[in-house]
């Protein structure tokens, strides 16, 4: 140690890259840049042109069903900084999903009708308007958070899904009414209809591409939100809360203050996923935010990889991608429904089950794990360590 | 004043089936720290298996409840056997989940029984009343109410005098310790996992006294949560008085909403028991009965 003080040199910030050793950080920041290695920064360039190539190539049915899939990930995205990154097990996101999807809605909604109130404003609007009142909502329910811990938490944000499913139904002027629901909103900005189909250099883009690329567009927005909430202070503060609170609280962050982010946060990204979900489907029913719902955003996580960005995503397009699994089985396996056993609803549901408790028993880290083996294998190939 | 007492009664009928299902979820707890959500479709399979001893093979109610509670401690002991020991150690969090893995599982596949009919409990009171001083009380109501008063003081003895009874409470306390004292800690959470199965048999056959069994009779069982929170997860008693108050609470709510706060909507009376819930909780995070969680640092 010298007595004089002098500047790093290679920078805490900055960092210099070494040429040729591609792995060898020298700062924190190079460290958790978003892409950080080369391998990265191709594989998801490749990933995302991939998924601007592949509505072209499967059928009409199935790029509603990505859409679908890109939707509920920013949902997973939310539910995985509150209850993976923060640690606040949360029973309560179909909840905030709902308080998104209504308020898009209501938002958007015509204004003549006298069936719901509705404002008719554009997607400008409307979207960040779903996410910053589900966040509102977020942080009105955080104070339970704060008193309570671990299953205490979970059941009551269960209880929330009960109150929020009935004030749904009972908001007839908002929600439509059990049974009757309200149209979803519509990605309608400055006057220009999104979903319109239309011709780009001699495609054909049809209302289903373009919906699924505008979800694709939304979902790659958010996936970096979220990526960035992780690497960032708040996401270490998050952590350390989910890891020990007490001894996060000793070190000096405050618990209040990152539960209450963590909740909002998370139920804004739920309120976003609501509307977009919606304006795929078109069609909003107050009795589908149910317990149902927040286990398939659990599963999500859960099966993807808890904590992980990339693994709410893989989780939301293996969730919404198992009805199609299960039709499959049910066809290449006559004997499950044959014997008149099960239907195929019954087998998605079994399979959400058995795919909930398999994931936890043998490969806790989801298939983010998975893809984590898979790489290491590769990437130390021929060795083993 | 009619309508209050038999509101009430109503509420203490429903509400000794709330605590015989929260009496099951707080044994568990007890012994593994676990909540589990498995609990409503057992319940729904104990009663689906009352159906069938009863209505399908027709012996009487009480035989068929009993061998229903037998065939549902087996299903909850299977359960605990594959599902649940692998994970011992694991975060209680993860092990939760998984519970609600196994209750999706069974409820999909009991549903798949019961199908969209109404399944018929076959019992000796059906739906006749009787009066005590202009109260109309429902008999099953009144039965209801005596089982789980016998069944909670059996329990209690078991706890308080046999050995089983001892070593379970041994292991609530502390598992390590109980081990070196010669308790199977495994044994433990097998009864009362069985326990917690009879138990909810029981109280599904019950429920399904009054309009039969159908695709949705499970979320009766869910009600049991709010009681548990109200009681403290860890109190045998709490779960007693939390589960009759939330279905005393049910009841006056579902006789006196309609006419005093009726912006709050039809059928307000099913989820007021979590609203109930909600506020205990704000003011006392760990129920009525619960232990605070102290830490040592």
């Amino acid at each position: 140690m010298s007595a004089t003080t002098h500047a790093p040199e290679l920078g805490e910030l900055g960092g210099r890259r070494v040429r040729g050793r591609p792995e060898l950080y020298t700062s924190y920041r190079q460290d958790q840049a978003l892409l950080n290695t080369a391998p990265k920064r191709a594989g998801v360039t490749a990933l995302f042109l991939a998924g601007v190539v592949l509505p072209f190539l499967v059928g009409n049915d199935m790029v509603l069903l990505l859409a679908t899939a890109a939707a509920a990930a920013i949902g997973a995205i939310g539910l995985n900084i509150v209850t993976g990154m923060a640690g606040q097990v949360s029973l309560g996101h179909a909840f905030f999903v709902g308080v998104g999807a209504f308020t898009a809605a209501t938002l958007a909604g015509d204004p003549d009708s006298s069936r719901h109130i509705g404002f008719g404003l554009d997607m400008l609007l409307w979207l960040p308007g779903a996410a910053v009142v589900a966040g509102a909502f977020g942080a009105l329910v955080s104070p339970l958070a704060v008193r309570l811990r671990g299953l205490y938490l979970a059941i009551v944000t269960l209880g929330l899904v009960f109150l929020g499913e009935h004030a749904f139904k009972e908001l007839k002027d908002l929600t439509g009414g059990v049974g009757v629901g309200r149209p979803g909103p519509e990605a309608v900005v400055l006057g220009v209809d999104l979903t319109e189909p239309s011709t780009l250099l001699g495609l054909t883009l049809t209302r289903h591409v373009k919906l699924y690329l505008l979800m694709l567009v939304l979902l790659a927005v958010c996936a970096v939100l979220g990526r960035n909430v992780g690497r960032s202070a708040l996401g270490r503060a998050f952590s350390a809360v989910r890891d020990r609170d007490i001894a996060a609280a000793v070190i000096g962050v405050p618990l209040t203050k990152y539960k209450v982010l963590a909740f909002t946060i998370s139920s804004a990204f739920a309120g976003v996923s609501g509307a977009l979900l919606y304006t795929i489907i078109g069609h909003i029913e107050p009795s589908s935010f149910n317990l149902l719902m927040s286990i398939r955003f659990i599963a999500m996580i859960l099966i993807g990889g808890i904590a992980t960005v990339s693994g709410a995503i893989m989780g939301a397009v293996f969730i919404t991608m198992l009805p199609r699994m299960s039709q499959f089985l049910v066809r290449e396996l006559p004997f499950l429904s044959g014997g008149q056993l099960l239907d195929q609803h019954q087998i998605e549901a079994v399979l959400y089950g058995l795919l909930i408790i398999g994931f936890l028993v043998f490969e806790p880290r989801g298939l983010f794990g998975v893809w984590l083996r898979v790489r290491n294998y590769w990437k130390g190939w021929p060795f083993s360590y | 004043m009619t309508r209050l007492a038999q509101a009430i009664v109503v509420g203490l009928g429903n509400g000794s089936i709330y605590a015989l299902l929260a009496l099951g979820f707080v044994i568990i707890y007890k012994a593994t720290s676990v909540i589990s959500f498995a609990q409503p479709s057992i319940m729904v399979a104990g009663a689906m298996l009352t159906y069938l001893f009863g209505h399908v093979v027709g012996l009487g109610f009480f035989p068929a409840l009993a061998l229903a509670a037998a065939a549902t401690a087996v299903l909850a002991l299977v359960v605990e056997r594959t599902a649940l020991r692998p994970m011992v150690g694991k975060p209680v969090f993860v092990v939760a989940i998984i519970t609600i893995g196994v209750d999706v599982v069974i409820r999909v596949v009991v549903n798949r029984f019961i199908g969209l009919d109404v399944r018929p409990v076959d019992n000796p009171w059906g739906l006749s009343t009787t009066t005590f001083g202009g109260v109309i009380v429902q008999q099953r109501h009144i039965a209801m109410l005596l089982t789980t008063a016998v069944l909670v003081a059996a329990l209690s003895l078991f706890f308080k005098y046999s050995r089983v009874g001892l070593a379970m409470r041994a292991a609530a306390l502390d598992q390590e310790t109980a081990q070196a004292q010669g308790v199977s800690v495994g044994m433990v959470f097998a009864l009362s996992w069985a326990i917690a199965g009879a138990l909810a048999a029981v109280a599904g056959a019950f429920v399904g006294t009054g309009t039969g069994i159908e695709g949705s009779t499970w979320t009766v069982a869910l009600k049991a949560l709010p009681a548990i929170i109200l009681g403290g997860l860890d109190s045998v008693p709490g779960a007693v008085v939390g589960g009759i108050l939330i279905g005393v609470v049910e009841a006056l709510v579902a006789t006196y909403q309609g006419s005093y706060f009726p912006w709050l909507g039809a059928n307000f009376s099913v989820v007021s028991p979590y609203l109930v819930m909600l506020l205990v909780l704000l003011v006392r995070p760990y129920g009525l009965f619960g232990t605070p969680e102290v830490e040592r640092v």
